[in-house]
């Protein structure tokens, strides 16, 4: 029920957002934090982003945002 | 505004008259044009050199009809031709059932039988004999198929559960969850928009390789619905020896793991289109993947377990990423309807 | 990585030798339920430390009384169901949301903006939004309420249920299990409420609470945090989820939730009435209370009476494989109680991932 991924905004028109996670896209309010940008990582539940996050932060906590960069030279291969 | 009649599909096309006939001289034969077809015959006439026939049967009710990565005509050719190829045959011919609902476009159907078409002939494989029914608008979701598929049990191949002994390692071709994780994105209520993009294929050239080149194959099955959780649950099962696993080594792509995370899902337990695991002998488990990855599609194949002695049940076990230990469950098939 | 977590089993052992008899840690989300299953960290835990599934689950803590409720309104010509996937397969008196899918009147949304834009799509309909979840939730609800109110949809309501994980945690200690030695608390819920917010457990009962994300390596160094207090007598609030988690959590959030909403006391399935744990709209938006908008009264929760023991594991009292229907009478396929429903529920989890002695479905 918690399930909340790490997500980065790609587009944001007011409090409207779309975010990408690892190639997933949907969309999301920023509602709850009215400071962020284009391209900031945030935290998004049940559509709505809760919390920015620090880049630096992100590697040391989520597995798969410190791979990515290992995969990343053979997922465009994967998928292609 | 009534539509022509040309663009959508009739009852009567099913009826057996002269619509039916339209459909197959003007739509179907020319698409999968092959001798065998064109005869229209009640029943396809093979030659085929052995005495090992393999033969199976399958259909296809998925939904969407359309997904990034293929559709329900290519799946229908590829999933039938796995199931001969993980027997250890060479797929040789298909039969092609199409049930239509009425008011079907005729622009979808030709994409589908051009993907049919498209996978039969990337594969060698002919669509030899058919069938055309037509149901009421409401009676079937735009269309179902269903295919059989005959190959030819290759050369002194014999692979069964009781082949299979302590030591032997597990293999797979490839990453995992991109077919159910795909369908799961296009679907209405869940939708969201994804790079993600079925791994729907055929894996006949792998097994077939592995199978020609002398390597000691006990057991092969391609990890469909349930993924790969139920095909390596249902070995233990069967043979009564359980699977440890290593988490390090199965091949994920991180846009699945995250649509994964995001629903809360398994990746585990989800649907795989283009994949197959054979349990080989410990000796032979580096070629293995070494032939696989000498294929477009293999370059993710890695040894992701080894069958071990039971303790006191059968079970499938697995070593974590942080180097616990937990236990890989046969999966509930409810959460995910309508994958293949 | 392999190093982190020597690091971590070496401050578990030392617990484990300073405190001297088993320790009790209570993780309260169910989200962390499922990751210590799926991580298989309980392999890489010494014997001393056990761990305790908590009332985290939000479907599991709701009573029967709301989900007969809901079933209810599903079976109204004039009424759109609007819910997250979570709730769709919890049994009721009558079938569940899922048995009444191919009505067509019970959608699955995955926010509380999909569910306000079906309100939209349909003016001829109510849409009634079933609002489950705690703190991590809540906001989302507020926001989506506040929005219908300047939107001026009259077509749109909410069945509040959404719960506070503070009171629970209270009412534990104090009456039901008092045998917790240290809480894991949600990750995600601190996000919105702040690792602050625990401190008044801590003061009151000393008992160590640490915030821990769900990557296995902030389950485990969380634990570790935990024991590394117990060695030390201590009892203190920390966060190791230092990515998103701050002492304030997000104002902003909180403030949307109290615009809208206000603590009310609240029955928590196999826990009983705890004061002022849910959260209840408020006046000014009591156009939006479905409960208002049908002339709905509280029901009570029932009695238990089939034997289904939700109650004691939601209190971290029992195990589930200690219940008598576990994986007989009650599986996921066809269960008896919230906790086998849930896929978050401690049931769900023992069953879809715990060894299991017999084999056979």
């Amino acid at each position: 029920m918690c399930l909340a991924i790490p997500a980065r905004i790609i587009e944001l028109e007011g409090d409207r957002a779309i975010v990408d996670a690892m190639g997933n896209q949907f969309r999301a309010r920023t509602t709850l934090l009215p400071q962020v940008k284009l391209g900031d990582l945030v935290l998004v539940h049940a559509g709505f982003a809760i919390s920015t996050i620090e880049e630096e932060e992100a590697k040391k906590t989520w597995q798969l945002i410190a791979e990515i960069d290992e995969f990343r030279d053979t997922s465009n291969r994967v998928s292609g | 505004m009534t539509q022509p009649a040309q663009d959508r599909i009739l009852l009567a096309h099913g009826g057996g008259g002269q619509l039916s006939d339209q459909l197959i001289r003007k739509h179907i034969l020319p698409k999968l044009r092959n001798d065998t077809l064109a005869e229209l015959a009640d029943a396809a006439n093979l030659n085929l050199d052995s005495k090992s026939i393999c033969f199976t049967t399958d259909s296809y009710v998925i939904k969407p009809l359309f997904f990034n990565g293929g559709d329900i005509g290519k799946l229908a050719v590829c999933g039938t031709i796995n199931d001969l190829a993980v027997a250890g045959a060479r797929p040789a011919a298909l039969s092609l059932s199409l049930i239509i609902e009425e008011g079907f476009s005729f622009e979808l159907l030709d994409k589908i039988l051009d993907s049919i078409a498209a996978s039969a002939a990337e594969n060698n494989v002919a669509v030899v004999t058919g069938d055309t029914k037509t149901v009421e608008a409401g009676a079937a979701d735009g269309i179902f198929i269903n295919t059989a598929g005959i190959g030819t049990k290759l050369e002194g191949v014999e692979l069964g559960f009781d082949k299979i002994t302590v030591g032997d390692k597990v293999i797979i071709n490839g990453t995992i969850g991109d077919h159910g994780m795909t369908i799961l994105s296009q679907r209405e209520d869940i939708g969201f928009q994804s790079q993600l993009k079925s791994d729907c294929a055929a894996v006949a050239d792998f097994t077939c390789k592995l199978l020609t080149r002398g390597k000691n194959v006990r057991f092969m099955r391609d990890p469909t619905r349930g993924g790969l959780a139920a095909t390596l649950n249902e070995i233990t099962r069967q043979t009564n020896l359980s699977i440890r696993m290593n988490e390090n080594n199965i091949p994920i792509n991180p846009t699945v793991q995250a649509a994964a995370d995001m629903l809360g899902l398994d990746v585990l337990n989800i649907a795989n289109e283009g994949k197959f695991i054979a349990v080989v002998d410990p000796g032979d488990a580096e070629d293995c993947i070494r032939i696989c990855r000498e294929h477009p599609l293999g370059e993710n194949a890695a040894i992701i377990g080894e069958i071990i002695e039971t303790k006191d049940v059968a079970i499938v076990e697995m070593a974590t990423k942080i180097g616990g230990r937990r236990i890989v469950q046969m999966p509930y098939g409810r959460d995910l309807p309508r994958i293949c | 990585m392999l190093e982190r977590i020597h690091k971590s089993q070496m401050l578990m052992d030392a617990a484990c030798k300073a405190v001297g008899r088993q320790i009790n840690i209570m993780e309260v989300c169910g989200t962390h339920t499922v990751a210590l299953f799926r991580n298989g960290i309980r392999a890489t835990l010494p014997k001393g430390i056990k761990l305790l599934s908590g009332p985290g689950c939000p479907v599991c803590v709701t009573d029967q009384g709301y989900i007969d409720t809901v079933l209810d309104l599903a079976d109204r010509d004039d009424c759109l169901i609007a819910t997250y996937g979570d709730m769709i397969r919890v049994p009721g008196k009558n079938g569940s949301l899922e048995t009444r899918k191919s009505t067509g009147n019970v959608r699955i949304v995955l926010s509380s903006e999909d569910a306000l834009q079906l309100a939209k799509d349909n003016p001829g309909k109510t849409v009634v939004f079933v609002a489950v979840g705690f703190e991590t939730t809540a906001p989302a609800t507020a926001v989506v309420v506040r929005q219908a109110a300047s939107d001026n949809v009259d077509n749109f309501c909410i069945l509040s249920n959404h719960k506070l994980v503070v009171p629970a945690m209270h009412a534990l200690l104090a009456d039901m299990n008092n045998k917790i030695d240290a809480f894991l608390c949600p990750g995600h819920v601190s996000v919105i409420i702040g690792y602050g917010a625990f401190r008044g457990i801590v003061e009151q009962f000393s008992r160590p609470c640490v915030v821990a994300g769900f990557e296995p390596m902030q389950i485990i160094e969380g634990l570790a945090e935990i024991c590394r207090q117990l060695t030390e007598g201590k009892a203190e609030v920390k966060s190791i989820y230092t990515a998103v988690v701050t002492e304030q959590g997000n104002k902003l959030a909180q403030d949307v939730i109290a615009e809208c909403f206000e603590p009310a006391d609240g029955y928590w399935r196999g826990l009983g009435k705890i004061e002022k744990s849910t959260l209840k709209l408020k006046d000014k938006y009591g156009q939006f209370d479905a409960m208002q908008q049908f002339g709905i009264t509280e029901t009570p929760a029932e009695e238990e009476t089939t034997g289904c023991r939700c109650g004691e594991v939601l209190c971290g009292l029992i195990d589930p494989p200690a219940c008598k229907l576990f994986g007989t009478k009650c599986t996921p396929e066809h269960p008896v109680g919230p906790c086998m429903v849930s896929s978050e529920g401690a049931c769900a989890a023992w069953f879809k991932y715990g060894p299991r002695e017999k084999r056979g479905q």
